[in-house]
């Protein structure tokens, strides 16, 4: 017989959180620390959502998107989970450009873009002061018309390469274009200006097995390999409970970690919402995925220090098409030296672009193996100019692709990085269509990404508590 | 509970959350934001951590009235009334 992934549990919660990303386990932590029974179903047999790793031959261990975070993310860890893992969070030494335009490498602060913004790119410092301090008081009620593409304008009319400087890491980090609202970009780039980029010591794999540990010891019911199929919902339009493995459990109510498209769309159904609402809901546009190739060198072979992250491109010119391009041009490439996983000694790379599902989804099996493993090729003959003689340090090579992470992580074409910027409006406007209901999880551009899922998790997890706690307690 | 110990209970709520901070020379007619490093994030700890103590439920457009110690005091003094004290 198969294993009961529910067994022992209970028919009824207050809250159940449908996937285990970020945001999904912090809202866990955080409702089952203000004192409610909270379930946390996970379809896959890995808690973590896109914050993933995997396990290859000789006990090599490949983060898949641990790059890098800005501070903020230590100061929530320590709040929202543990100071043990608060701990653990250390900042990435150097970050590498190398473009046909420059060749630079940077703590990728605002003291230090600062300088090279004057020294390198003879910006006025006054002008490269009022850009950070623009950037740094932008906030998601200023005005959502201006593009970014006008901010760079504003600032530094025709100088691609100062574009290319501040936004080329951005639209890696979280997908966004010259297109997407200037406060989308405001708001991230000086969550890392603040202080550089940061990752985490140990691991994606040590990170999650100290939330989960922190999870039980608050109570949360953890299940893996537990796919909610559906979201029930009264004919009064509240949450009534989940179906989950073919099995129903009530609750209160529900806190959606799964793609918000697919929430409103596959678990809920668009004949529990107001049809204006899921016209909304469909138009809500997602951000694109991506394509890695991870590599790594025989146990015991050191690699030398080339930089943390390496923003490598051929490309003339910050272009978001050729970005994206199965025809590679540009690439990330993060460096992972032993003390990532202090005593492992082991050293990998994790070379990233962001790619179009639509140029992977339909091809026929066999042109898919064979692109993918042009796309190794040709990224181990880019690596060659950083790591001489990368061939022959090479113990493990694989790829994947938007399909690869569309299966693991059930997000719709893949997406990487969730939505554009409409889809945290309909996220956050889901309890007002049906009581109880939630969603929390990467959505528009300032939701995603490590610190941005976990942030957005609290916030929510504050109206779920709101929600929770009836008016006539109120003293 | 009494002013004076809703002015103990908050600041236990910012030494959780800012715990490198020193409270001690607060001065209490003066924005928290202007004192210590406190974000938006953690104005909504402060909500959700009252709410877990007392269930007192503090809606957005009063999130203005937590600016100050003295004015979250204020703001605070009539909610609290009948609740005891957990400081
Ligand atoms: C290649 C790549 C590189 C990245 N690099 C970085 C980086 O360097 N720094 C950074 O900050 N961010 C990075 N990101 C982005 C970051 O990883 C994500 O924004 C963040 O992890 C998303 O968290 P989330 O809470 O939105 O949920 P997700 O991670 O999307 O998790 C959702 C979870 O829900 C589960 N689920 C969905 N539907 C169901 C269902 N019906 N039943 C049960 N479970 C379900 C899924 O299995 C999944 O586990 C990267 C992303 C990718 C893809």
């Amino acid at each position: 017989m198969a294993k009961d992934f529910l067994k022992d549990a209970k028919d009824e919660y207050d809250v159940i959180v449908i996937g285990s990303g970020l945001a999904g386990m912090t809202s866990a932590n955080i409702l089952a620390r203000q004192g409610y029974s909270v379930l946390l179903l996970e379809h896959h047999y890995q808690l973590g959502g896109m914050a993933t790793w995997f396990k290859r031959q000789n006990g090599h261990i490949f983060d898949i998107s641990l790059h890098g975070f800005p501070y903020g993310m230590l100061k929530s860890c320590r709040k929202y989970w543990t100071q043990e893992i608060a701990d653990s969070i250390v900042p990435l030494k150097g970050v590498r450009f190398k473009n046909p335009q420059f060749s630079l490498e940077t703590s990728f602060n605002r003291e230090d873009f600062t300088q090279l913004l004057i020294e390198k790119f003879g910006i006025e410092p006054e002008t490269v002061k009022r850009f950070f301090d623009t950037a740094r008081q932008m906030n998601f009620f200023d005005d959502q018309g201006k593009t970014t593409r006008e901010l760079f304008e504003e600032f530094f009319p025709g100088r691609d390469d100062v574009v290319r400087l501040l936004m080329e890491p951005i639209s890696y980090a979280n997908g966004s274009t010259l297109e997407d609202p200037a406060i989308t970009y405001g708001i991230v780039f000086s969550n890392f200006m603040q202080k550089g980029v940061y990752t985490f010591r140990g691991g994606t794999d040590r990170l999650v097995k100290l939330i989960k540990a922190e999870l039980e010891n608050n109570g949360v019911d953890v299940r893996i390999r537990t796919q909610v199929e559906k979201i029930e919902v009264s004919p009064d339009r509240s949450v009534t409970g989940v179906i989950v493995n073919g099995r129903r459990i009530g609750c209160k109510a529900i806190m959606s970690n799964s793609n918000i498209k697919g929430t409103i769309l596959n678990l809920v159904g668009e004949e529990h919402f107001d049809p204006e609402f899921v016209e909304e809901a469909k138009a809500v546009r997602l951000n694109n995925s991506s394509t890695q190739v991870y590599i790594a060198l025989k146990p015991g072979d050191e690699l030398e220090y080339c930089g943390d992250l390496l923003f490598h491109s051929e490309h003339n010119g910050f272009d978001i098409e050729a970005m994206l391009s199965k025809n590679v041009s540009s690439r990330t490439f993060s460096f992972y030296y032993p003390e990532t996983r202090p005593g492992s000694g082991r050293s990998l790379i994790v070379s990233s672009t962001n790619a179009n599902f639509s140029d992977w989804a339909d091809l026929p099996e066999e042109q898919y193996e064979a692109d993918k493993k042009h796309l190794i090729e040709t990224t181990l003959d880019c690596l060659e100019q950083y790591v001489p003689d990368i061939r022959e340090r090479v113990d493990h090579l694989e790829a994947s692709t938007p399909r690869t992470f569309q299966r693991y992580t059930q997000h719709l074409q893949g997406a990487s990085f969730g939505t554009k910027f409409e889809g945290l409006k309909v996220s956050k406007e889901l309890p007002d269509q049906i009581a109880g209901l939630y969603h929390a999880g990467s959505v528009g551009i300032i939701m995603s990404g490590w610190l941005g899922a976990v942030n957005y998790g609290v916030i929510v997890s504050n109206d779920v508590d709101k929600y929770l706690t009836p008016a006539a307690a109120r003293i | 509970m009494a002013p004076e110990q809703i002015r103990s209970v908050i600041l236990d709520i910012l030494a959780r959350i800012a715990p490198d901070e020193d409270l001690s020379e607060l001065d209490d007619s003066v924005p928290f934001r202007e004192q210590m490093e406190l974000d938006s994030m953690d104005f909504l700890d402060i909500v959700m951590e009252l709410r877990k103590l007392y269930r007192v439920q503090i809606p957005e457009e009063d999130y203005g009235e937590l600016v100050t110690m003295d004015s979250t005091v204020t703001y605070l003094t009539p909610l609290l009334k009948d609740a005891e004290s957990t400081v």
